[in-house]
């Protein structure tokens, strides 16, 4: 297929995730900002938020302090953050446009439907309203698409290439969020021992587990209370959850594979080696290097991958 | 002037024999079904992402995608009239291959005095890289557009004009078939109560075309659409001709030529190409030879081309032959090429470069319609009738100014067909595009596409400039067999069991 088909089909697929990705953690934020808590608390919440994706800067310079209501129209619904739901769902649907006669009808519909529809539910007002409701329904729409992807299209090189982006997008979104919720967690509560503390933690646990659908699938796997290392272990170690970092690299390899071409050799040794890491790693290696280097070294190796397949496959010579 | 037409309706008010049963259906809708029905067509075609873009128009985003409005009401062909026009247009459309090779090669028609040589070596649309240069099959275009008008005479029958030939890169059939979706999808039982002939298949013959004007030697020739990319006014259809024909779309950037070979760059490595169905203009094609400043095309297809290691369609040149200056001379084309008495009639067209034909132009500019030579879409032209006064004056500075570069023809009433606007249905003008194939045989499927000038009295049937679509229905079996007979037998048994 044509190196420009497939990077469209990357990029479709990638923003789609991203999307779904921001809604999550704006809902698990806005869900959290409910409790009762102190403003501090709650700002630290939001600043993560902006952290995760590395837009601090940008949201500060354009609308100064900290507020929930303007931080989710900037993440929701601002055309000029490249990275909000609404840049990523027209991304995704120019993307789709470009290779429209790749998709499948469905493919191309639901995509096309969804940023329609979007607009249609920011100009009614909806954000303001009920923000959940408009974090359910980005959410759903992604796990629309996905469906659609899974269970209309041939499985050729244009839907590996549709589900590398995916894979590749989710595990730099669940190791992003994991090493910004872990050092928030850290510096504020970690050690300390008074009761409300231990309260806010368990909130804050299990939002992280909430953000990425993983709350019952954890009581289900440990049986246990929560502990920090035993999340961290789920969502990065665990191959059978599905938004897991061993999941996503897992896939990742087995698509790379079936799309290998004469130069992507080191490629692909790139990613069977960061799935090997992950499969034979252990949590209590990770923690005692230290969970944030572990993971700045993992979002390093994802982003140098992305850039190999870039190369190989997506703008050859 | 003549009396109009009405493709429905004769003098009299009375259904015309082909539209009886439509009529009759009609009559017995409800009004707020048909305003349902093209509600949903509405819907539908956004979904389906079925878009043009227009020029000029500078917000981002959606509002540069606009439907073109479909009109629910079919445009009825008997089969008859098919038949005369489907021999006219190949026989046109032939003739005008041999015309633009003739005038590549051995320029036979020029030594003739026929056309006359300045106007052909001059003309802008003239390529000299292609003098000399061989295509398979001597076909130089091989998807023409052929833009039929009928007008209505003085006995108020109808007769069929040729307007214009478009030989470079003709679009809207993908309107034509997806019309036809959608009428199917609206009305299904329309099509039990008419024999229409299917235009399903124009895919198929398409991708034949193309594959049996690759070089030589390639058995199983790869074929692309090449498109200027997202943003042209046309790249839903490019899209959707490269997905029916199951091609790859590819953009310039996807292209490059080695060695005189055309290839595109896949996630595979390089892959050998065949055949581009380009929807390029020649400027774009390859900044080597054409425009410099071209990104759309690709450096270098013009050596792999007249090296015949890959074959462009339509061909680089084609608009010798489509140029409104050379138009006037198609039958005269049609006499000396094949020994034929012209089928089709052509409008009786004025020159401007001549200074006598200039003179009764600029003495009746108010009653003629006055184009560019090198125009298309509908822009820089005057419909005189429909034109202030104003208008007509500052029209004339212009041509006054450049006389060569337009022609004028005596304005056609356009027939008319029945048309769902606000205010109910009402007669709108229409004309056609059949789509003509030549590759190894000259093929077409029955009728085209009909586009409506929505506003009334408009004769511009643009889409740039308001204009909406119709399907088109060429009736298999002629009227008589299709009517059911007066008595009312038929409904009579149906209701007795």
């Amino acid at each position: 297929m044509l190196s420009r088909t497939a990077d469209h089909l990357f990029w479709m697929s990638r923003y789609m995730e991203r999307a779904e990705n921001t809604a999550r953690m704006l809902d698990v934020n806005y869900q959290t900002a409910l409790l009762p808590q102190s403003d501090a608390v709650a700002e630290l919440g939001w600043r993560g938020l902006l952290a995760i994706s590395e837009l601090t800067g940008d949201y500060l310079k354009r609308y100064g302090e900290i507020k929930p209501a303007r931080l989710m129209e900037f993440m929701v619904a601002d055309e000029e953050n490249p990275s909000s739901i609404v840049s990523c769902l027209r991304a995704a649907r120019e993307n789709a446009r470009a290779v429209r006669g790749t998709l499948t009808t469905e493919v191309w519909e639901t995509t096309n439907q969804t940023w329609l529809e979007f607009n249609k539910l920011l100009a009614s007002g909806e954000l303001k309203r009920d923000p959940a409701n408009v974090f359910e329904w980005v959410k759903f729409r992604s796990h629309l698409s996905r469906g659609v992807v899974v269970g209309t299209m041939l499985q050729d090189e244009a839907f590996h290439f549709v589900r590398i982006g995916s894979f590749l997008e989710r595990a730099d979104n669940t190791a992003r969020m994991l090493d910004v919720k872990f050092h928030d967690v850290e510096s504020d509560f970690y050690g300390q021992a008074d009761d409300r503390d231990n309260e806010y933690e368990f909130y804050h646990w299990s939002a992280i587990l909430r953000s990425v659908s993983g709350f019952e699938v954890y009581r289900k796997v440990y049986r246990n209370v929560i502990q920090p290392e035993k999340v961290a272990e789920l969502l990065i170690l665990r191959a059978d959850m599905p938004r897991s970092l061993a999941h996503c690299m897992n896939r990742m390899s087995s698509n790379l594979r079936s799309v290998a071409n004469t130069n992507s050799g080191d490629t692909l040794r790139r990613a069977g080696r960061l799935e090997a890491d992950l499969r034979y790693g252990r949590i209590d290696e990770i923690l005692s290097t230290g969970l944030h280097a572990y993971l700045t070294q993992f979002l390093a190796n994802v982003g140098e991958l992305g850039a190999g397949i870039s190369k190989d496959f997506l703008v050859t010579q | 002037m003549n009396s109009p037409f009405d493709e429905m309706h004769a003098a009299g008010n009375a259904v015309r024999e082909h539209y009886k049963d439509y009529a009759q259906w009609l009559a017995r809708q409800p009004a707020d079904l048909m305003r349902d029905r093209r509600n949903e067509a509405e819907l539908i075609f956004r979904r389906v992402g079925i878009t043009f873009a227009v020029y000029g128009d500078k917000d981002a985003g959606e509002g540069t995608e606009r439907l073109i409005p479909f009109d629910q009401i079919p445009r009825v062909i008997p089969s008859h009239e098919w038949r005369d026009l489907e021999k006219g247009l190949a026989q046109r459309v032939i003739a005008l291959n041999r015309f633009i090779h003739d005038v590549y090669h051995d320029q036979e028609i020029l030594k003739a005095g026929i056309v006359p040589r300045d106007q052909v070596i001059n003309n802008a649309q003239f390529r000299p890289e292609m003098v000399g240069v061989h295509v398979p099959g001597d076909v130089y275009s091989h998807i023409a557009g052929v833009d039929i008008v009928r007008a209505g005479n003085a006995d108020g029958t109808g007769s069929y004009y040729v307007l214009e030939d478009n030989l470079r890169v003709p679009s809207g059939v993908s309107y034509m078939l997806e019309n036809r979706k959608m009428m199917m999808r609206l009305f299904p039982e329309l099509f039990s109560l008419h024999a229409v002939a299917p235009v399903a298949h124009y895919p198929d013959l398409l991708l034949e075309t193309l594959r049996s004007v690759a070089p030589g030697g390639s058995n199983d020739p790869t074929v692309v659409v090449l498109t200027p990319g997202m943003y042209n006014s046309a790249y839903f259809e490019h899209a959707f001709l490269a997905q029916q024909m199951g091609v790859e779309l590819v953009e310039g950037q996807d292209l490059f030529v080695k060695d005189d070979f055309c290839y595109m760059r896949t996630t595979q490595g390089p892959k050998r190409v065949d055949v581009i169905y380009r929807r390029l203009d020649d400027d774009f094609m390859d900044p080597e030879v054409f425009r410099k400043d071209s990104t759309l095309g690709c450096a270098g297809l013009l050596r792999a081309y007249k090296a015949g290691n890959v074959t462009l369609s339509n061909a680089i040149g084609t608009g010798v032959g489509d140029d409104k200056s050379i138009y006037p001379y198609v039958p005269k084309m049609i006499e000396f090429y094949l020994g034929e008495k012209p089928i089709l009639n052509n409008v009786p067209t004025y020159q401007c470069r001549d200074p006598k034909e200039l003179s009764y132009v600029l003495a009746n500019l108010a009653e003629l319609v006055v184009k560019e030579v090198h125009g298309a879409g509908g822009y820089g032209m005057l419909v005189g009738p429909a034109a202030t006064k104003a208008e007509v004056e500052a029209f004339r500075q212009v041509l006054v100014a450049n006389p060569g570069n337009y022609i004028a023809q005596p304005t056609l009433s356009l027939s008319t067909c029945p048309t769902y606007v606000e205010s109910g249905v009402a007669p709108r003008h229409i004309d056609l595009r059949p789509y003509v194939l030549s590759g190894k045989e000259v093929q077409m499927v029955p009728g085209g596409l009909t586009r409506v000038a929505l506003k009334e009295g408009s004769l511009v049937v643009n889409s740039s400039q308001g204009g909406g679509t119709k399907d088109t229905w060429v009736l298999e079996a002629s009227p008589q067999h299709q009517v059911p007979p007066p008595s009312a037998s038929q409904s009579q048994s149906q209701s007795s069991t």
